[in-house]
């Protein structure tokens, strides 16, 4: 604790509050990463669907001579950082506003700031672990990752980072509205919709045109599609829409959701943030309660 | 205890004040008008039933909630336009946190003193110490444990040594020793009396529990039905409501309460007729509880004066 006093670390208050957001991300990555419990939520998906593709994998990608159950594999993984980051994230503020740490924050000066910087790398630290976890059976498990190669852990990493920063801000816009955990559940099911039309498990090409188009909307499908970009061989994309890993549409289409996300979600949780009061955590504790009865 | 005579011509020195507070919710009005100063270093309980207002006051005054009219400061600013060097002056204790429960005790007093690094002055050293701060508020001990674990006591504590960590000039302290043992409140009101005397801290704390107020306080203020209706010290508000004190004894061994004014004079009388036939003498002050009760239930009958009247009779 002498560091507390040395004038160094007295510098601006933001400075110090980001400073301070960046240990919480420590402490919170810690923690979960040491939860049995968190660690199966994490990687339950993973370990699901990587039996199930390996059960399948006799079966082949349409038109081209590769296994399916292979060629799910990135999307698979994609699948799991849409889960633990932007759904993680958004589920950890539910939490938090039910249980008053971000009233806490909120009656700490900068502590929204710290509070949030905490949260956002902690998550994105979480969705990194529970991509590359699940990779390490599926070399063993499949043919065809191109997992030795440099050029594909680059791919992989600004896709990945790209993704993130599309869809966290998302995740803090999901939280802010919903009020109460069981009430993120309802975001549930459009979401398995939304995988559904994203093309992780099957080839979006397979599906009608309408959808493709809807599924092409959304981040989850460019995600996947960068991510298969970086471990699948270049032969594979001829099973893409446009016969193409589509990279700079890839940049383009999630940097528009990360712009939209970055104009949002600041207005979103401020104005959230500006209704927490101790009586409402008690009023929400209440209701909880009585819930639970 | 005195805060001292001279700070009452200083008006700069109030570290809340407020004037003409309103708030209405919808139709609902639960503040109608509620003027209150606290001093510097002063210690001021405010009191009052259910639904009097006492949470939406102290939300105001914490920068939590808006307000629909009136001028309030506090530490010399709007608290609705409170920066955040403004938020660093404050520490707020709030009824029921059970927030960071997967932290440990000293983590997240770490942690969370970080903030006020930047806001240490030389007069006032932020943060606290965590080690200072945990044997101040009697954790010690249970440094590593972590906080959804701690007994109810022991997170209450945490709670105060939270809202205490950036070594805050204004303490807001709500119910701040509910589910306290009668050792750990001893303690509590022995960290707030070295608070205010040591750290010229200002604290204002709301409580159920009337001796604590009497015990802690410079001040009280009673709040009913969104006004203040009392304001003076324990004995103050007394006075203001009776000066009488309650006699119990026994004659013959028979048992009488006789309610007067000059309890000295009435006791003098009672020896003097009947000498040894008296016994089990007590003579009773009123009590704050009394005080409390008698107010409030005038208030609450419509008598809707700043000062109540008289009572002919005191019950406990």
């Amino acid at each position: 604790m002498s560091e507390t006093f040395a004038p160094a670390v007295s510098r601006s208050p933001r400075a110090a509050a980001f400073r301070a957001g960046l240990h919480r991300a420590r402490i919170e990555f810690r923690q979960s990463a040491t939860s049995p419990q968190e660690i199966w939520g994490a990687l339950f998906l993973p370990v699901i669907a990587l039996l199930v593709m390996y059960l399948m994998r006799g079966q082949k990608v349409p038109g081209v001579a590769f296994s399916l159950s292979s060629q799910s594999i990135p999307g698979i993984i994609g699948l799991n950082v849409v889960l633990n980051g932007m759904m993680g994230l958004a589920m950890a503020l539910t939490i938090d506003r039910e249980d008053g740490t971000l009233l806490r924050a909120k009656a700490t000066p900068n502590g929204m700031l710290g509070y949030l910087t905490g949260k956002v790398v902690s998550r994105a630290g979480l969705a990194v672990a529970g991509a590359l976890l699940p990779l390490v059976p599926a070399a063993f498990l499949f043919d065809g990752l191109r997992l030795g190669e440099v050029s594909s852990w680059l791919t992989m990493a600004w896709v990945m980072t790209i993704g993130l920063v599309a869809m966290l801000p998302f995740g803090a816009v999901i939280g802010s509205l919903f009020e109460g955990t069981q009430n993120v559940g309802v975001i549930t099911l459009p979401m398995m919709g939304l995988m559904g039309i994203s093309g992780v498990f099957y080839p979006l090409t397979a599906l009608p045109d309408w959808l493709q188009w809807v599924g092409q909307t959304f981040p989850i499908y460019w995600l996947g599609l960068g991510l298969r970009s970086a471990l699948l061989p270049d032969t594979l994309a001829a099973a893409e829409v446009g016969d193409s890993w589509r990279h700079l549409e890839t940049i383009a289409v999630l940097g528009v959701w990360a712009v939209a996300g970055f104009l949002i979600a600041p207005l979103v949780l401020r104005r959230m943030a500006r209704r927490e009061s101790g009586s409402r955590v008690a009023a929400r504790r209440e209701k909880a309660m009585r819930r639970a009865m | 205890m005195n805060s001292g005579d001279n700070d009452d011509e200083i008006p700069e020195e109030a570290a809340i004040e407020t004037r003409g507070l309103h708030m209405r919710y919808g139709s609902t009005e639960v503040l109608r008008g509620v003027d209150l100063r606290v001093r510097r270093g002063e210690v001021v309980a405010l009191l009052g039933p259910n639904g009097a207002g006492k949470t939406t006051t102290i939300e105001i005054l914490e920068g939590f909630r808006g307000r629909s009219a009136g001028e309030v400061r506090v530490l010399g600013t709007d608290p609705g336009h409170g920066d955040e060097a403004w938020r660093a002056r404050l520490g707020i204790v709030l009824q029921s946190w059970r927030d960071h429960g997967k932290w440990r005790v000293r983590e997240l007093l770490d942690h969370l003193g970080r903030y006020y690094v930047p806001y240490s002055t030389p007069s006032r050293r932020r943060p606290y110490d965590t080690d200072e701060l945990i044997a101040l508020v009697g954790l010690t001990g249970r440094e590593d444990a972590v906080a959804g674990r701690l007994s109810g006591g022991q997170r209450r504590r945490l709670d105060v040594a939270i809202g205490l960590v950036g070594r805050p000039d204004l303490l807001f302290l709500d119910e701040p020793t509910v589910g306290f043992d009668p050792q750990a409140r001893q303690d509590f009101h022995e960290l707030v009396r070295r608070l205010a005397d040591l750290e010229d801290t200002t604290i204002l704390l709301t409580t159920h529990d009337l001796d604590e107020a009497e015990k802690l306080a410079h001040r009280i203020l009673i709040l009913a039905g969104g006004t203040i209706v009392a304001d003076g010290t324990a004995a103050e508000l007394a006075r203001r409501v009776t000066g009488r004190a309650e006699v119990r004894y026994s004659r013959d061994g028979e048992f009488h309460t006789e309610s007067v004014e000059d309890a000295t004079g009435y006791v003098r009388g009672l020896f003097a007729r009947y000498g040894d036939a008296i016994g089990d003498l007590e003579v009773r002050r009123v009590r704050l509880e009394d005080v409390y009760l008698a107010m409030v239930r005038d208030f609450e009958a419509g008598r809707h004066t700043g000062i109540p009247g008289e009572l002919a009779e005191v019950s406990a």
